[in-house]
């Protein structure tokens, strides 16, 4: 049944009445009107959900909400905005690391993640982080391009 | 990118063609279009069907071509900037809205470019606008239109007074017909056609801002989810409605004839509706079994089609020095999108609104307006982009789908396929078999070349009028188009290749007039489509890569027994200049070293390496690429692992560089995929890659290897299409490779590393045996 839930999402608190077992995601884009995060599977396969809880990658559509407690949720569209995209993103903009663009809160938020935890992070490491993410347009190659131009700007 | 003014200035300078009033009468309405079998209200022949000047100096433009992340969207934005001499951010693009853009039928097969770059629709409605505007400008000015100047949305004349487009025509219509003899600004003279400008939906993806088809919310929306047949051919027995009446929220079970789905207030409260839905199914027979399914395509009665016979084929083999034969299989595949599809609908009483990740709004609309059995002017199809289709994902169905929830609930109802819903149900990618046959002289050359396909086909896109095409319809009781078993009647009129089924090898003789792209004289092409177990549509490349990899692959063959070079026997059998040129251009940008295959090193290493090349002229004559492809495969795995591509390509002119290489890319990283790992699976009784742990896509971990490109750029030829060339040919191209460095032949896709294995073993007790 119906409860109150209160989330921190993108540094700003917000209140839904939803059943404490509704995945992440529906509250996320149902409630509160986020577009990064998005429905891929439903079954934590290919990354589309993704967004962080206290800086670590989480699938949201299968988490439910009742866990999350007063966790800090980063989105995609809470990393930068249009104006003042994070450098992860002005990385992607720059290297044009898209087609279709529905898998990058997969691809932008766990590089991120892992980045944030280590810096030097090889190629190696980095494409094994990205195991779980898929992109069917096949955007491999600018996509690693971004995160390596991000990973080297952040390094000097 | 930015141009200064007096740049626009001095590039959009000349302009010759007045407009006489005779020449403004306006074109009668509801003239029927021209892509389709319907009419829309939005008459293509009109100028104002495609333009509007704003008050603001805002210019509108309305296409029936969508992007679906290839960069469509931006480049018909440079076109209309670039026709009108304005900057890219003065446009204001409309994609694929029934209710204000022309119907420009289906937003695929690589005919966007062809279609709304070169003389007609948009790109003349662009050039007829320009015109216009100076015409008016002339005589506001009073001044004679070759005087004048346009620059960034001003008309200048010699006597240094100005006019902006919106003091012209500002919030006014044109009312002029479009104008076949406008005359489009040539390649040379373009500043902003062409040139690579970042994609404009950079910005909003990067950052979490863009709106998918996913996040389109009405308000009063309702949640919905499906509950599909168990296998295909399954027939509802029961529903018993009472399993969910303790499901909060759920507003209703909506069951026609064997379609089932609930409506609920949220998503959740729907996804768990469906899941405890107690429903009974009648089961449908069993499937042909997936190890011997090839053999079955080729027992099924087909509808049958001669695309060359020179009726001498039996005899000029029998004469030939040598005489090879192959049979090649291609696995169904599936598009896969990554987002499950969606789609949001409002049906009232009399009308719909239906939001839609389509590449067919207008069709979508005739279907809508069947399946609701509403007059089709009453429903409204708006295009908002989904996740990338590459064809006939689930976005048609999902639309239907979507549509019957909200009709049966009358409220407007968002829809959310599940992974299964779209993987189990989508329209797969073509499953074929294609046997070769061709005979060599002793100088090498082929004198004879037979081939023959089975292609498996059922459904297809639902156009205006098939609904049974996709499952939806088929749920409702619509049959998919019938391909009725008939015999080949001769070729007749132009040889058309769309399928790339005849290999550019072929002279393709039809009743005295050659037209193909190569010389071998003595030929024969049939193919057979059969009835599939499963629903087929395109995927992108449809047939072309099935055929292609086939053809080029056999063409590698030959050339093998000829002891001959790819890149030289290949030029040996050709004649179309273009083809010609990409693959010279490949050839000679990968430093391609002329020797025969294989490369007959076989040393004791575990890794060896080779190369491989493969062409096509992409449905005979809509653009035209090479591919180089080097692998290494490890011998004792069977891994092949691709390490560079070399691509060259030649679709005329290029509307923008940068999106160019970005699909191409793409292109050849989804084909091979396709090639290595992409299967779809089946069991007695249904299909069994259904999600991304049972159908594999190689994922971002995959090393990818180096993407070298290389455009070829003729001049005076009209610009094709280009997304799908490299694609047709990735397979290929690593198939050769992999018999350049092992000698063994894979005829199958994908080069699992049982498969190759296999091949190599086989290869081995071959060179035993000699």
């Amino acid at each position: 049944m119906k409860e109150k839930i209160t989330l921190n999402v993108n540094g700003q608190r917000h209140v839904a009445e939803v059943d404490p077992e509704t995945p992440l995601l529906f509250v996320l884009n149902d409630e509160l009107g986020l577009r990064g995060p998005r429905f891929g599977c439903g079954m934590a396969q290919c990354g589309a959900c993704t967004v962080l809880v206290r800086g670590k990658v989480v699938r949201s559509c299968v988490l439910p909400v009742r866990t999350v407690g007063q966790d800090e949720v980063t989105t995609l569209e809470g990393l930068g905005t249009a104006e003042k995209p994070h450098p992860i993103q002005q990385a992607f903009i720059e290297e044009g690391a898209a087609q279709c663009g529905f898998c990058l809160s997969g691809v932008i938020l766990t590089a991120k993640a892992v980045l944030d935890v280590k810096p030097d992070a090889s190629d190696q490491e980095m494409r094994d982080a990205l195991a779980g993410v898929l992109c069917r347009c096949f955007a491999h190659t600018r996509m690693l391009r971004a995160i390596r131009k991000y990973a080297e700007a952040k390094r000097a | 990118m930015t141009q200064s003014r007096r740049d626009f200035l001095k590039s959009c300078g000349v302009l010759i063609v007045n407009f006489s009033a005779g020449s403004l009468s306006v074109m009668s309405a509801q003239a029927p279009g021209p892509f389709g079998t319907h009419s829309s209200h939005i008459d293509p022949e009109k100028l104002e069907s495609w333009l509007a000047v704003g008050a603001d100096g805002v210019i509108t433009a309305y296409t029936g071509k969508c992007d679906f992340g290839q960069g469509m969207f931006t480049a018909q934005c440079q076109l209309v900037a670039e026709e009108l001499c304005v900057s890219v951010g003065r446009i204001k693009l409309i994609q694929c809205d029934t209710s204000v853009c022309p119907d420009q039928g289906t937003t695929s097969g690589s005919q966007s470019t062809p279609t709304n770059f070169n003389s007609e629709n948009l790109a003349l409605a662009a050039a007829t606008a320009r015109e216009a505007l100076l015409s008016l400008a002339a005589n506001k000015l009073g001044e004679p239109v070759e005087h004048l100047r346009l620059g960034d949305g001003v008309i200048a004349g010699k006597s240094g007074r100005r006019v902006t487009y919106e003091e012209l025509i500002g919030n006014k219509h044109f009312n002029l017909p479009l104008k076949a003899t406008a005359k489009r600004r040539s390649p040379e003279q373009w500043t902003v056609l062409g040139k690579p400008i970042p994609s404009l939906d950079r910005t909003a993806l990067m950052t979490g801002q863009f709106e998918f088809i996913h996040h389109v919310r009405v308000p009063g929306m309702l949640h919905g989810r499906l509950v599909r047949p168990p296998e295909m051919g399954a027939t509802l027995a029961h529903v018993d409605e009472q399993s969910v009446r303790n499901v909060a929220g759920l507003v209703k079970v909506v069951i026609r004839k064997d379609f089932v789905g609930v409506v609920a207030e949220t998503q959740y409260q729907a996804t768990l509706a469906a899941r405890q839905l107690a429903v009974r199914w009648n089961p449908a027979p069993e499937l042909p079994s997936q190890k011997d399914f090839f053999d079955y395509l080729q027992k099924q009665p087909g509808n049958d089609v001669l695309s060359v016979d020179s009726h001498d084929i039996d005899a000029q083999l029998a004469g030939a020095s040598s005489v090879i034969r192959a049979r090649y299989t291609y696995p169904y595949q599936m598009h896969g999108s990554v987002g499950a599809s969606c789609a949001v609908a409002d049906v009232k009483p009399e009308s719909a609104t239906v939001w839609s990740a389509t590449q067919s709004v207008y069709p979508t609309r005739s279907i809508v307006a069947k399946l609701l059995n509403i007059p089709v002017d009453k429903v409204r199809v708006i295009f908002v982009r989904g996740s990338g289709c590459y064809g006939l994902n689930g976005a048609d169905a999902v639309s239907f789908d979507a549509a019957i929830l909200s009709q049966a609930v009358g409220k407007p109802v968002r829809l959310q396929f599940s992974r299964q819903d779209e993987m189990m149900w989508e329209n797969l990618g073509s499953a074929c078999v294609i046997e070769h046959r061709a005979g060599l002289a002793r100088d090498g050359r082929i004198v004879a070349w037979h081939r023959e396909d089975w292609a498996a086909s059922l459904g297809n896109r639902p156009g205006y009028d098939q609904p049974g095409n996709v499952i939806t319809g088929m749920l409702l009781g619509f049959e998919p188009e019938r391909q009725e078993p008939r015999a080949a009647k001769p070729p007749t009129g132009k040889f058309r290749n769309r399928s790339n089924t005849v290999p550019p090898y072929f002279a393709a003789c039809v009743e005295g007039r050659c037209e193909g792209d190569g010389t071998i004289p003595s030929e024969r092409a049939l193919t057979h489509t059969v009835r599939s177990p499963f629903f087929t549509g395109p995927l992108r490349s449809p047939l072309r890569i099935q055929n292609t990899f086939a053809n080029e692959c056999f063409m590698d063959e030959l050339c093998a027994r000829a002891k001959a070079d790819p890149v030289a026997f290949r030029l040996l059998h050709m004649q179309n200049p273009r083809t010609i040129g990409v693959l010279k251009a490949a050839a000679h940008v990968a430093s391609w070293q002329a020797r025969s295959s294989p490369k007959g090193d076989v040393s004791l290493a575990k890794t060896v390496s080779g190369r491989g090349i493969a062409c096509v002229a992409y449905e005979g004559d809509n653009g035209y690429a090479a591919l180089v492809a080097e692998v290494d495969v490890d011998l004792e795995t069977g891994t092949v692992r691709p390490t560079r591509f070399v691509v060259a390509l030649d679709c005329g002119p290029i509307s923008n560089p940068d999106g160019l290489r970005n699909q191409t890319e793409g292109g050849i990283l989804q084909g091979m995929s396709r090639a290595l790992v992409e299967e779809v699976t089946w069991d007695d009784k249904r299909i069994t890659s259904v999600d991304w742990e049972t159908y594999n896509s190689l994922h971002l971990d995959y090393e990818m290897p180096q993407v070298e490109m290389f455009f070829v750029t003729p001049a005076n030829v009209p610009a094709t299409g280009a997304g799908e060339t490299a694609i047709t040919i990735t397979p290929a191209a690593i198939g050769n490779a992999i018999f350049d460095a092992t000698g063994a032949r894979l005829r199958h896709l994908p080069f699992t590393p049982e498969r190759v294995k296999a091949a190599l073993a086989e290869s081995v007790q071959r060179a035993d045996r000699a």
